[in-house]
């Protein structure tokens, strides 16, 4: 599957798959609780560049399928106790229904660009206001889930120690990474590409262009929605003015932006730089004794612009060619 | 619930909705004629609203008369953030003009959390008590002075667009970008301009504004949204489609405040949103592309 990777970035995924998979021995806590925040945003932008990198749909509104899916399980799990295994498949059938609603009436209309862009948004909204009135789940107040002992793993439940939800979310995420590899090579992954290169050529050519965004939005929401779940499970708490709120949207586009829209390891490499980053601010003013509310995310939003105007494709098309990695050609655009 | 009450409550949405729609008469101008979506559009509102608390903290100034400096200033800063920041992107994929206001817009609420922190501000001044009966309706004197600057402002823009010979290029780039180069117009310059003056539109907006409410940083993505959902009503680059949208609105909020729950107002305007980019995605004024 990566037989176009050249033996030097192998060697280099090799490596880090290892390190990875030892990462809970040696690693603390803290670090521990950092990687699981890199994994997570990794896969939630692997399932937004489904949609945004392959298809060229701009999606605003990816808050929305994680809400949906983190409080689908959730209320299964809490008012019937049916546990997250069986839980995700409803949160993934709900969130595909929402992204299939959204997507039809869109594509259906022709709506595109920014008008398509702004539509995820009102979605997003419209239904984080609707949570937020909805006593059944909490409404404003939250929703939380029963916490339980720590130290005893509960695979068939999702209860249990960070370990085991960082082996989740590294499984999610390398799974993710799979997919999306093997999504470019199959004929759907190709149309998708003339699709978001020139959707009028793609049409002309015979490529039913509905039909194949309404399956990248519902690829992409059905995987967001996976990681709703895991979020719920996650931090045992779902609040709508959290999960479906805009910034989230905006979190989940960022690492893949960042990264480099419509690479494969785009969204990872962004994950990981704007987690360290927000980290490292934090860090770093701590160390200085710097307490001003503010000033974290001031230092976040110039390192953005920087990023965002001195490298227009994003950082891995830049550092690929630095490492010396030759990726496969999709990769390169 | 009597028809007066409602009444009332109309007529404030309606006042409402007018400032409103001068807030969003900005973000329309911008996007007609730069095609660039102002991501940080309600965060140029707060930065303005702020502005005019200070004003009239510090010198006692009329949020009124605050117009005019915060607006001559915001002129000048959105020339530059055009012309120094957002011009290189005209011709980047509409993601990479996103990520950049983002950007923008997170450095500008965070900036103003560091400088001022959380807590609401507000103006009081004695007018915000007066009303006006007309038989059994109310207006409050604030709202409907905010509302007539308001109609003010716009028509103003409405003149400069029509009758100034700047005005016309401006609208000559956002008709024909390349015939408006082929004629030897400074389209880098126009855009620069437009920007600036949707700027001061917003800094008008938000003087107006802080006389009906108080003031936070976090307010500042919910005017974005706000401003959004009302082009999108009213037409994305149609002027007289920004102050339809927002009396529409403001309308719209004023009366879910009255039916439902306040806080359930804004799902009345996004509802109100999908619905128009269902079933006339160009917006209620728009010329369909």
């Amino acid at each position: 599957m990566f037989s176009e990777l050249n033996s030097r970035a192998r060697g280099l995924l090799v490596a880090l798959a290892m390190l990875l998979l030892v990462l809970p021995f040696i690693a603390s806590n803290y670090v521990l609780s950092v990687a699981v925040l890199i994994l997570y945003f990794a896969y939630t932008g692997q399932a937004w560049n489904v949609m945004m990198g392959f298809c060229g749909q701009l999606s605003l509104g990816h808050a929305l399928y994680v809400g949906l899916g983190g409080y689908t399980a959730a209320a299964l799990f809490v008012h019937f106790g049916i546990g997250p295994w069986a839980g995700v498949l409803a949160s993934v059938i709900v969130c595909m229904t929402a992204g299939a609603l959204v997507g039809f009436l869109a594509f259906r209309f022709s709506i595109g660009g920014v008008y398509f862009a702004l539509l995820t948004i009102a979605f997003a909204e419209f239904t984080r206001i609707g949570f937020d009135h909805w006593q059944w789940l909490g409404a404003s107040g939250g929703f939380f889930l029963p916490v339980s002992q720590r130290e005893v793993s509960d695979l068939v439940n999702l209860r249990g120690s960070p370990t085991m939800f960082y082996y989740i979310i590294l499984a999610l995420a390398s799974a993710a990474l799979l997919f999306s590899t093997w999504l470019l090579r199959t004929r759907v992954g190709y149309y998708w590409l003339a699709i978001r290169e020139n959707p009028e050529a793609a049409e002309a050519l015979g490529i039913n262009l509905f039909r194949y965004k309404m399956l990248a939005v519902l690829i992409s929401a059905g995987m967001t929605s996976i990681a709703g779940v895991f979020f719920a499970f996650y931090y045992n708490n779902l609040f709508p003015e959290q999960v479906f709120n805009m910034g989230r949207s905006i979190e989940i586009i960022l690492g893949p932006i960042i990264g480099g829209v419509g690479t494969l390891f785009g969204p990872i490499v962004g994950a990981a730089l704007l987690t360290l980053l927000a980290d490292g601010i934090t860090e770093l003013l701590g160390a200085f004794g710097i307490e001003l509310s503010g000033i974290k995310q001031v230092f976040y939003g110039v390192c953005l612009l920087l990023v965002t105007m001195f490298l227009p494709n994003g950082v891995w098309p830049a550092l690929s060619k630095r490492l010396g990695v030759i990726s496969n050609r999709n990769d390169e655009e | 619930m009597t028809a007066e009450l409602v009444a009332n409550v109309l007529i404030s949405g309606v006042l409402t909705g007018l400032v409103y729609g001068l807030m969003a008469l900005g973000l329309s101008v911008i996007f007609g004629v730069v095609r660039v979506v102002n991501f940080a559009h309600g965060e140029m509102m707060t930065i303005a609203m702020f502005a005019a608390v200070m004003l009239f903290q510090v010198w006692g100034l009329d949020p009124f008369l605050a117009v005019v400096p915060v607006a001559a200033v915001f002129f000048v800063l959105g020339y530059f953030l055009q012309s120094s920041i957002i011009n290189p992107f005209i011709t980047r994929p509409e993601h990479s003009q996103f990520m950049l206001l983002v950007a923008v817009a997170i450095i500008m609420v965070n900036g103003l959390l560091m400088i001022f922190g959380p807590n609401a501000r507000n103006v009081q001044v004695d007018y915000q008590l007066e009303s006006y009966e007309w038989g059994p309706l109310l207006f409050d004197a604030a709202r409907l002075y905010a509302a007539m600057a308001a109609l003010v402002c716009s028509a103003a823009m409405f003149a400069f667009f029509r009758l100034t010979l700047t005005g016309k290029a401006i609208r000559a780039c956002a008709d024909n970008h390349l015939g408006a180069r082929i004629v030897g117009l400074n389209v880098k310059h126009l855009y620069a301009l437009t920007f600036g003056i949707g700027s001061a539109c917003v800094a008008a907006a938000g003087c107006m504004m802080v006389l009906l409410v108080d003031v936070t940083p976090l307010l500042g993505p919910a005017y974005t949204l706000l401003a959004f959902v009302i082009v999108i009503v009213g037409g994305l680059g149609s002027m007289p489609g920004a102050l339809l949208g927002g009396v529409l609105i403001g309308v719209s909020e004023a009366l879910a405040g009255l039916v439902i729950t306040p806080s359930a107002k804004s799902m009345f305007s996004f509802g109100l949103l999908i619905l128009v980019l269902l079933f006339r995605p160009q917006g209620l004024m728009g010329r369909r592309s």
